[in-house]
């Protein structure tokens, strides 16, 4: 069996699943946002149910439209912070406290390997980075999950990627998974689960692999699966006191499909409008002017993408035609960022930076285009009107790709500066 | 139980963000979303659809966000069932779990053209389109869905 079969098998008390079984699992964690969680806890209250499965297994984060936009958000949060509280939910984390919820989690120690975890947000999957099951459901899922403590599945099949060869200088996490769905589609891992492996994945940071799994989704996987190794165990000793159980792949574990990709020549990419599958090298964009850079988000607002970007922003401006917006993930990574002088150097480049928030990568606000308005950003999703006006443009890359383009006014590789 | 209707089509990949955009996700009210329905392909469909009519679209219908104010928003417009190539799988599940109709067939979502007018047996899996007399048929859900399906959705399933 795959990992991810073998953690499935255990939740639902099997020795064995095999692809396309339906199932009816124990759920660890059952994760929810302010956009996600109101329809969940009508569908909870309508239930008559009059207390929540487990109230440490529950977690609650307001990060989408927060610090409140306006007051219909402000009454999305309401009705979160109500539940949290009547139902003295251990982890709801408030403005202040909070982060981008797929940044938070793993922050917090909440997610360990081996674990089920389903999330009102399709970005859940980020949490395969650790070794854990981790899919994006809807909030019915949600309800019945606070209800039940469980959640059914289809067992997904495995396709295997394998990464060959060194990491060439600006090459991360990103740029690894932009080729691949580049490779294979926004449906090339449909119903499927993506197991990530090779030597470059072994000297992938943690945070590179949390990139990763995060945008398994946008090839249509149900979720994105690393195998916990010395560098997963050190990223998590200071954050969990825990036992946990790790989970192989066997060496006969069956896959679907084999995928291998050699890094060593892979050039920092770029996804155009409006796809995540529309990808080709920065280099190739020649002219591609922007209005505005957006560096944060649950793919990439974490502490090592702020360093990378900081790196070449280092004693540069933003091209005077661009708007910089620098998100930290969290309110640790905030003051990470500060302590080691990357806030500084983001402000002396004449960035604004921001508290954390989803905000502009769901269009929802702090950095919203307008008609005709392109953006660089090293969000996950460029569809139509997918960061404001419905004739917008959104591109996708790392943070090295979006500190040059905002340097240079234009799509630039970060080679070039 | 069977039904007709009209059909619109749409293309591959239509994302959530195109059935409903996640500026418009301050609300849950179903009466505000569906204000909203498929804007960024067509500002003026809602106005467009009848209350019965179907939507028959490419591969992928439904991907991206997990939100589940998407197949609310098909479900409260009146679209009385969705036919595609496939479905990306959190709206497909979602749809299962709130008692959207659905069903998956690449070959009427190729063939099937817009205004046609088309029959659904859902007990059969069969699609037929009254346009062209041809039938396609489809695989059927697995029992455990058709249970989910015959229960109403899931949260009436957890109460049995």
């Amino acid at each position: 069996m795959t990992i991810t079969e073998k953690i499935l098998a255990k939740h639902c008390g099997k020795k064995e699943v095999v692809p396309g079984e339906l199932i009816l699992a124990k759920v660890d964690l059952a994760l929810s946002n302010d956009v996600t969680a109101p329809l969940a806890i009508n569908e909870f209250k309508k239930s008559g149910t009059k207390k929540v499965f487990d109230r440490n297994k529950v977690v609650l984060v307001p990060d989408h439209f927060t610090p409140n936009k306006d007051i219909a958000s402000a009454e999305q949060c309401k009705v979160m912070r109500c539940f949290a509280r009547e139902q003295k939910i251990t982890n709801f984390y408030e403005v202040g406290r909070m982060g981008v919820e797929h940044a938070l989690l793993p922050e917090q120690g909440l997610v360990k390997p081996g674990m089920v975890i389903i999330g009102a947000d399709s970005h859940t999957c980020t949490y395969g980075a650790l070794g854990a099951f981790a899919t994006g459901v809807g909030s019915t899922d949600i309800a019945a999950a606070m209800v039940t403590g469980k959640a059914w599945f289809k067992v997904p099949a495995t396709m295997k990627f394998i990464y060959h060869g060194k990491m060439p200088k600006w090459i991360g996490g990103k740029d690894l998974i932009l080729h691949t769905i580049g490779d294979i589609g926004v449906d090339g891992a449909l119903y499927n689960s993506m197991e990530f492996t090779g030597n470059a994945i072994d000297n992938l940071s943690v945070e590179g692999r949390l990139t990763m799994a995060n945008m398994a989704i946008e090839a249509g996987g149900k979720n994105g699966i690393f195998h916990v190794d010395k560098k997963t165990i050190e990223y998590l000793k200071d954050k969990t006191k825990d036992k946990y159980t790790i989970f192989e792949s066997d060496n006969d574990a069956k896959y679907i499909s084999v995928h291998e990709y050699d890094v060593s020549k892979l050039k920092p990419k770029v996804a155009a409008p409006h796809l995540p599958s529309n990808v080709k090298s920065a280099v190739e964009y020649k002219n591609v002017m922007i209005d505005q850079v957006i560096i944060g988000s649950c793919t990439n607002g974490r502490i090592s993408d702020l360093r990378v970007a900081a790196a070449i922003l280092k004693n540069k401006k933003v091209h005077p035609y661009v708007r910089l917006i620098v998100i930290p993930a969290t309110q640790k990574i905030y003051q990470q960022a500060m302590k080691e002088g990357l806030l500084d150097i983001f402000i002396n480049a004449n960035a604004a930076v921001s508290t954390p928030t989803c905000g502009p990568c769901l269009g929802g606000h702090m950095g919203i285009l307008g008609e005709g308005e392109r953006a660089l950003a090293t969000t996950n999703r460029n569809f139509v009107g997918r960061m404001g006006h419905p004739k917008s443009e959104v591109y996708l890359s790392g943070p090295a790709v979006a500190a040059a383009s905002a340097i240079k006014g234009k799509i630039t590789s970060p080679e070039e500066i | 139980m069977k039904i007709q209707g009209k059909v619109w089509k749409f293309k591959d990949d239509v994302n959530t963000d195109e059935i409903i955009p996640a500026r418009r996700l301050n609300t849950s009210d179903p009466k505000e979303l569906v204000k909203y329905f498929m804007e960024d392909i067509d500002t003026d469909f809602i106005n467009k659809m009848k209350p019965g009519d179907i939507i028959v679209a490419g591969k992928n219908f439904g991907c991206g966000s997990s939100r589940e104010h998407a197949p609310i928003a098909v479900k409260y417009s009146g679209i009385s069932a969705v036919i595609a190539g496939s479905f990306a799988r959190i709206f497909y599940r979602n749809a299962i779990n709130i008692g959207l109709p659905i069903l998956e067939s690449p070959d009427a979502a190729a063939e099937i053209k817009e205004g046609d007018k088309i029959e659904i047996d859902f007990d059969q899996g069969q699609i037929k389109n009254l346009t062209t007399n041809k039938i396609y048929e489809t695989a059927p859900f697995p029992p455990f869905m058709q249970e989910l399906i015959s229960a109403g959705g899931l949260m009436s399933w957890i109460k049995k």
